[in-house]
């Protein structure tokens, strides 16, 4: 099982969470021009890294925050974990 | 190649079975192929041996990373189903049911395909009208189907909970009798046998790194034993597909995702059917061997690693059981994982692509397996005449921008929840 840290409320195992997909996944900006091929990356196109990914994850059965996770998906170790909105250099 | 029949059996028994000819050859990689496949699965060896045969392309090489038949060909549930709603995916597998069945012919390799027919449990009054008009739709495609009632269930599969006060009562379901179960490997072996005796190479332990790329063009790859000059590259690597297309410089509408299945330890003969549970994601058979197989939802999240995780089997098992009562009673034996390409609308790639040479089959899900000589035929088919045919005319790459998917249960776009 993996075990996640929830930046709320700390080390929590990953039944209370919900997975969110690909974090690095950005919607087009509103009030511009989009080209269909910026909305076929936004929607359907995916890197699927093997290695270090960056995603969402729900804690549903907690403090109900979205949160960023970096998760390699070959070994499943999660390397840190972040707030939604917190800025990652 | 030595034909395997009864007299060939008798012959090699007079010295001890110790003068077989190998099944296919170990060759060095040469420097030119007309086609290289890369992937030695089922879709790969299928493709070769279709190539072959179809199309008279004999210098054609499968470039496999590990063995043959170590992937997904390997590690699934062995289901073979046409079951599908939508025109593009009940004829592609029907298309295929025809070649399930003559299989064992045709490869002169026993696939032990068995058509024991699936039965899809409905547990509400909705899902059996749903039921009623997927089965519609089959007929109209073709394809058998049967309604049946909470009675005609009951005297097929009686082990399963029929009493009052469970939580999803069995209200029915929808067989289709012609769908059954294959011993997997044997689909593998039986075509890379076939494609070797007609010139194929298959190189294993071969990975490729890399792709030669001119204007637009596929020249070669280049691989761990060497470069290879090719016009054309069939890519049928399913889970690893993002990772050649990052080769490429491509971005895929596809997500690896894992998926577990296990087996228990073997009993005596009960369960004469597939069966799956229609208020979770549960499918379970039984195998000649006595094991009943079973397997359910991805693990939930994006992974490369052809291992699972408990909670997911937890929940699979707890929803057999809810089916079944009579699984709780029984020993784990083997569990396991691969790694799917899990597409955006659910349905399967099978295509040309922007790179003149280069040519995709990927996002085949839940239903690699059974589409192994559908997709085999039809790959072939497009490599081959360098465009479609009818069958996979709707895998195409282009249908997420153009807005003509093929989205089964209409789950939309998120890979790990369908």
């Amino acid at each position: 099982m993996l075990h996640i840290k929830c930046p709320h409320c700390g080390m929590r195992s990953q039944n209370e969470f919900s997975y969110g997909g690909d974090a690095s996944v950005k919607r087009p900006e509103l009030n511009k021009e989009i080209s269909d091929e910026e909305w076929d990356n936004f929607v359907y196109n995916r890197k699927s890294l093997r290695g270090k990914h960056l995603e969402l994850w729900q804690h549903l059965s907690g403090c109900r925050q979205w949160i960023k996770v970096e998760r390699d998906t070959a070994t499943h170790e999660i390397f840190n974990t972040y707030k939604a909105d917190e800025e990652i250099s | 190649m030595q034909k395997y029949s009864i007299f060939n059996l008798v012959k090699n028994a007079f010295s001890n079975h110790e003068n077989w000819d190998l099944a296919w050859k170990d060759p060095t990689p040469k420097e030119e192929y007309d086609v290289v496949i890369i992937g030695g699965g089922g879709h790969g060896l299928a493709t070769a041996y279709y190539l072959a045969k179809e199309h008279n392309i004999t210098k054609v090489a499968i470039i496999e990373k590990g063995w043959i038949g170590g992937g997904n060909v390997g590690r699934n549930t062995t289901i073979i189903r046409s079951n599908y709603m939508h025109d593009e995916n009940a004829l592609f597998s029907e298309f295929g049911m025809d070649l399930w069945r003559k299989m064992s012919q045709d490869l002169n390799y026993n696939v032990m395909f068995s058509p024991r027919g699936i039965i899809n449990l409905a547990h509400s009054d909705a899902q059996m009208n749903t039921y009623a008009r997927r089965g519609n739709s089959m007929r109209l495609n073709g394809i058998d189907a049967v309604l049946l009632n909470r009675e005609q269930v009951k005297e097929i599969i009686p082990m399963a909970d029929f009493s009052e006060n469970v939580r999803f009562p069995i209200f029915g379901g929808l067989m289709q009798p012609s769908a059954g179960t294959a011993r997997h490997d044997a689909v593998a072996w039986g075509y890379a046998r076939q494609a070797d005796s007609m010139g194929v190479d298959i190189i294993q332990n071969c990975e490729v790194t890399g792709f030669d790329v001119t204007a637009g063009k596929i020249n070669g790859i280049r691989t761990s034993r060497g470069n290879i000059k090719t016009k054309k590259v069939g890519l049928c690597v399913a889970g690893s597909t993002n990772i050649l297309a990052e080769k490429l410089n491509m971005t895929l509408p596809i997500e690896t995702h894992l998926l577990q299945a296990c087996v228990s330890e073997p009993v005596k003969p009960i369960l004469d059917r597939v069966v799956t549970f229609g208020a979770g994601h549960f499918y379970i058979s039984q195998s000649d061997k006595g094991e009943m197989v079973m397997g359910g939802d991805l693990d939930g999240y994006n992974s490369y690693a052809q291992r699972g995780n408990l909670p997911t089997l937890q929940h699979v098992l707890t929803e057999g059981i809810a089916m079944m009562p009579f699984l709780s009673k029984l020993k784990m034996l083997r569990t396991w994982g691969g790694i799917m390409d899990m597409s955006m609308d659910g349905s399967p790639i099978i295509d040309k692509t922007h790179i003149d040479g280069l040519y995709l089959n990927c996002g085949w899900c839940y239903g690699g397996f059974k589409a192994t000589p559908a997709s085999g035929w039809t790959f072939a088919h497009t490599i081959a005449q360098d465009r479609v045919h009818e069958l996979n005319a709707g895998f195409s790459l282009n249908r997420f921008s153009t807005g003509y998917l093929i989205d089964e249960k209409g789950l939309g776009t998120k890979t790990w929840i369908s």
